[in-house]
């Protein structure tokens, strides 16, 4: 039991970190992709030299994705090997072709923009950003095709003892994948949009490259608002679905005890008390659960208790309760983010559109908190997701107390957590120290390094 | 040909082009600091793989999935089994990794030291350790009847193992001492050269050294005799033959050279763990195979397909990338990293 706990912190661990990182540069690469665009559409200098300033952020970010995932290629193996004999046949398909279609395509094209501003012409350099952001996409289908056959299995057949893959095409057409994929993708294009409108506005509040900045606030705000307003809606179809893929985790994300009326009730909040299956106190939204649930003001939504009953008639004996109190914050979060996210930007076009963005000087510094927004958002996201499955590593085939290593005991994992989450401590520090550096000293301060390393006859500094 | 063969065959191949293309960038990466006698060097150095080493890296990630894919327990029981040795060259990655790209976003020696150290072990860590994990797959770990290495992380060195460990190191250094003179003019060139030729007689004496007791650690004896066949020995004649092309001044041959001898040795290894995929220690009837270690025949169709139509795509851009970068970076010119 205690391995199996281990294990599932170095998991979380170590992929909410990774995707700390993984969504900035699925969404940066994007807003980098049109920048650079525009630049060789208009032959405007500063779009190029705007494109190059988040180039150099994006890649301190990108570098930290890579080593981070390199873990998570063979973290599978490593703590979770019954786990990877059992659905080895599914699941490692797409991880592969993940690999090949899209690693390959994102590491070597990414190559081609970084070191060929002057080997190539600027028509195979837009190419090579624009595959740059295909790859990532790709990147994230796959993976997100291997994650919706966790919370959603199809296309297999139990043989063998283990999950075996009876049709691709099933995996490829999971409707979780369509719901899941495109939500994760908005979620990382809002990402980078807030991540880019804070840090145009910081300069923006100090009066530094006022052209650049301007123009990347413009952009980033405009693509926010359909970033965010997007992820709300494909997150509520994921809820709509949720009711039928994963009824348990709706109710556990709604800290729904029993079946409700047909008009069923939103919990705003509740104070939850698992033992005893109650809530100490709710505060509720009347008809909102039926309308998440359905779009109608009526239609009963299944609490945990029946469903429970139902699991052990199905599964046999055993808890099939997840942790309500996280499945329920979390998404509390994560829904609260996105509407704040919504009204910010809402509120930024509208200004833009009024020509008012000049001289609103509070709003720029909210837009500076609101960076952490998006991340609060995916990181709430994917736990609630995650926990919400328990106790199943793949609903309904696979507990995760059964997935793990038999041979590596806790003092190993013990070492490696440690391990990991030590050196990710420092990984973490570098890289705010690094990326705080570079927004300080700005596009201008890069021009200024260069001259300097011009004039004494030595490479750049940045 | 079976698909499971098949399998094998093209997983030999990622391991292949894995070793072939990351050796280099691992070779660069040891012998940069000795190489590098100021910052501007050692900047040159790195920089001369900087558009290539990710690539490359994802031969080793994209053999990692297709093992998942193609052969779930063998994937299950080497990373578990060998669960220490990977956490340490993870580690070794994950630093590497960061290193290229931080180090020279700060103008400051100590803060530049500290990652050129980072490069280094980053570089020499995963060859070596990937040398003792091909010693250990020809040689046999202990094995159980439900597939799960009952061994520790000591199980895996022996004297055997770790020259196993060093021939990789050495090779790589060799490999990339001459990828380095291809890629740089002047003194770093010559230095380049220089330290190749000094690397390449040790490379060559330590594999000789471990193929001699491979006859007595692995069962190369049973199975194939005394006499190997053609494939290593013309490892060994081509692996012999990068001393002449050094002397030359023939780079780009003696690199070719080096790059064959990889891709052979690589061959060899597989071909005498053929159709073991794992060899087990406890009880030869334990081992895993490519029969008892394999994907359902359907899941290995709809691999093959995929990767027969992308393979293809992704080594042709692949090589367009190194012929976009195959100019010789020059001292004073602009460097990224
Ligand atoms: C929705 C997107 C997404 C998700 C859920 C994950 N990743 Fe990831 N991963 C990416 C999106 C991504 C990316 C956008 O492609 C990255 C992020 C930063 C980067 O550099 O590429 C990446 C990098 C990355 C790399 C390095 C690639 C390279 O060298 O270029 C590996 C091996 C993995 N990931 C593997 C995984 C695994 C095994 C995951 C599951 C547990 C995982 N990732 C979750
Ligand atoms: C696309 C791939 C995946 C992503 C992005 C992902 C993401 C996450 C996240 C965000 C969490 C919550 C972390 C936390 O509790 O702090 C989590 C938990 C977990 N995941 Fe996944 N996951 C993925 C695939 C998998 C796979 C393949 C397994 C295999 C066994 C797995 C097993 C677990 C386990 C055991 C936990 C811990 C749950 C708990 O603590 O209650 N996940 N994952
Ligand atoms: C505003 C309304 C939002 C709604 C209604 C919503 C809904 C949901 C739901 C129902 C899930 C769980 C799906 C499942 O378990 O299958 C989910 C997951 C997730 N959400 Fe949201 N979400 C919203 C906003 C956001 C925002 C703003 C972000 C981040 C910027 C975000 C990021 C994520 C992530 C990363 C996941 C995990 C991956 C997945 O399962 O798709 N969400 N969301």
């Amino acid at each position: 039991m205690l391995q199996v706990l281990l294990d599932r912190w170095q998991f979380g661990v170590t992929t909410v970190y990774h995707f700390l990182f993984v969504p900035l540069t699925i969404g940066l690469i994007f807003l980098i992709a049109v920048m650079e665009s525009i630049y060789v559409a208009s032959g405007n200098e500063d779009y190029k030299k705007m494109a190059k300033f988040w180039g150099n952020l994006f890649l301190i970010n990108f570098a930290v994705g890579v080593v981070t995932g390199i873990m998570q290629e063979f973290q599978f193996g490593m703590n979770w090997s019954n786990y990877s004999r059992f659905v080895g046949d599914v699941f490692g398909a797409p991880l592969a072709v993940e690999a090949l279609a899209a690693f390959f395509l994102e590491s070597t094209f990414l190559g081609i923009w970084v070191f060929g501003w002057d080997r190539v012409s600027k028509r195979v350099h837009l190419t090579a950003v624009w595959m740059v952001a295909f790859g990532t996409t790709l990147s994230a289908f796959w993976i997100l095709a291997a994650n919706a056959f966790m919370q959603e299995p199809v296309g297999y057949v139990l043989r063998h003892g283990r999950a075996e893959m009876d049709s691709f095409g099933a995996l490829l057409i999971n409707p979780q994948l369509w719901v899941e994929f495109p939500h994760v993708w908005f979620a990382a294009l809002s990402t980078a949009t807030f991540f880019v409108a804070g840090i145009s506005a910081y300069y923006i509040l100090r009066g530094r490259s006022k052209k650049i900045f301007m123009n990347s606030f413009k952009i980033a705000v405009s693509f926010g608002l359909v970033g965010s307003v997007l992820v709300a809606v494909v997150g509520h179809e994921q809820a709509q679905h949720l009711v039928t893929a994963q009824p348990m985790k709706m109710a556990a994300s709604e800290a729904l005890w029993n079946t409700s009326a047909e008009h069923a009730s939103w919990n705003l909040l509740a104070g939850i008390d698992q033992a005893s299956h109650r809530n100490t106190f709710q505060v509720q939204v009347p008809y909102a659960l039926s309308i998440l649930a359905y779009n109608h003001p009526y239609g009963k939504v299944e609490g945990i208790n029946q469903l429970q009953a139902q699991y052990v008639q199905k599964y046999g004996p055993g808890n099939y309760i997840p942790p309500v109190w996280i499945t329920f914050y979390t998404f509390r979060i994560m829904v609260l983010a996105g509407v704040v996210m919504i009204l910010l930007a809402l509120y930024g076009v509208y200004l833009m559109l009024r020509d008012k963005l000049e001289g609103h000087r509070k709003y720029y510094k909210w837009m500076i908190w609101a960076i952490a927004l998006p991340y609060i958002g995916n990181t709430t996201g994917w736990i609630m997701t995650e926990i919400g499955r328990q106790p199943w590593a793949v609903f309904g085939l696979l507990k995760t107390a059964n997935g793990d290593s038999p041979t590596v005991g806790p003092a190993l994992v013990w070492t490696t957590l440690i391990g990991f989450a030590l050196v990710y401590g420092i990984l973490a520090v570098v890289d705010v120290y690094l990326l705080v550096k570079n927004i300080k000293m700005g596009p201008d301060g890069e021009d200024l390094a260069h001259r300097r390393a011009l004039e004494d006859g030595v490479g750049a500094v940045i | 040909m079976s698909l499971d063969v098949l399998w094998f065959i093209l997983i030999a191949v990622l391991y292949t082009g894995y070793f072939v293309l990351e050796g280099f960038d691992y070779g660069v990466g040891m012998l940069m600091p000795f190489l590098g006698k100021n910052d501007e060097q050692r900047r040159l150095i790195i920089n001369s793989i900087g558009p290539f080493w990710d690539g490359n890296e994802v031969w080793l990630l994209t053999a990692g999935g297709a093992t998942f894919a193609a052969f779930p327990n063998w994937y299950a029981t080497l990373f578990s089994g060998f669960y220490l040795a990977l956490f340490l060259m993870l580690l070794a990655l994950i630093g590497r990794g960061v290193a290229f790209e931080f180090r020279s976003k700060v103008d400051s020696q100590a803060w530049r030291n500290t990652w050129d150290w980072v490069i280094f072990t980053g570089s020499l860590l995963p060859a070596l350790l990937w040398g003792v994990a091909l010693a250990n797959l020809m040689q046999g770990v202990p094995i159980d009847a439900q597939m799960n290495f009952t061994g520790n992380f000591f199980t895996l060195l022996s004297p055997y193992t770790v020259v196993g460990g060093l021939s990789m190191v050495l090779m790589f250094a060799l490999h990339g001492a001459l990828f380095l003179s291809l890629r740089t003019v002047g003194e770093l060139q010559v230095r380049a050269r220089q330290t190749a030729r000094r690397v390449g007689m040790w490379t060559t004496i330590v594999m000789f050294v471990f193929v001699l007791l491979s006859y007595f650690f692995t069962d190369m004896f049973t199975k194939i005799g005394v006499d190997p066949g053609p494939v290593p020995v013309l490892a060994g004649l081509v692996l012999i033959s990068v001393a002449f092309f050094i002397r030359v001044k023939k780079d780009g041959w003696a690199f070719a050279m080096t790059s064959v001898t990889i891709v052979l040795s690589t061959a060899t290894i597989f071909l005498g763990l053929f159709p073991r995929v794992m060899v087990s220690s406890t009880n030869p009837a334990w081992s895993l195979t490519i029969y008892n270690a394999s994907s359902s025949h359907y899941t290995l169709t709809v691999m093959t397909i995929v990767a027969f139509s992308l393979v293809p795509i992704v080594l042709a851009y692949q090589i367009w990338t190194y012929w976009v970068f195959r100019k010789r970076l020059q001292p004073g010119g602009h460097l990224d990293y």
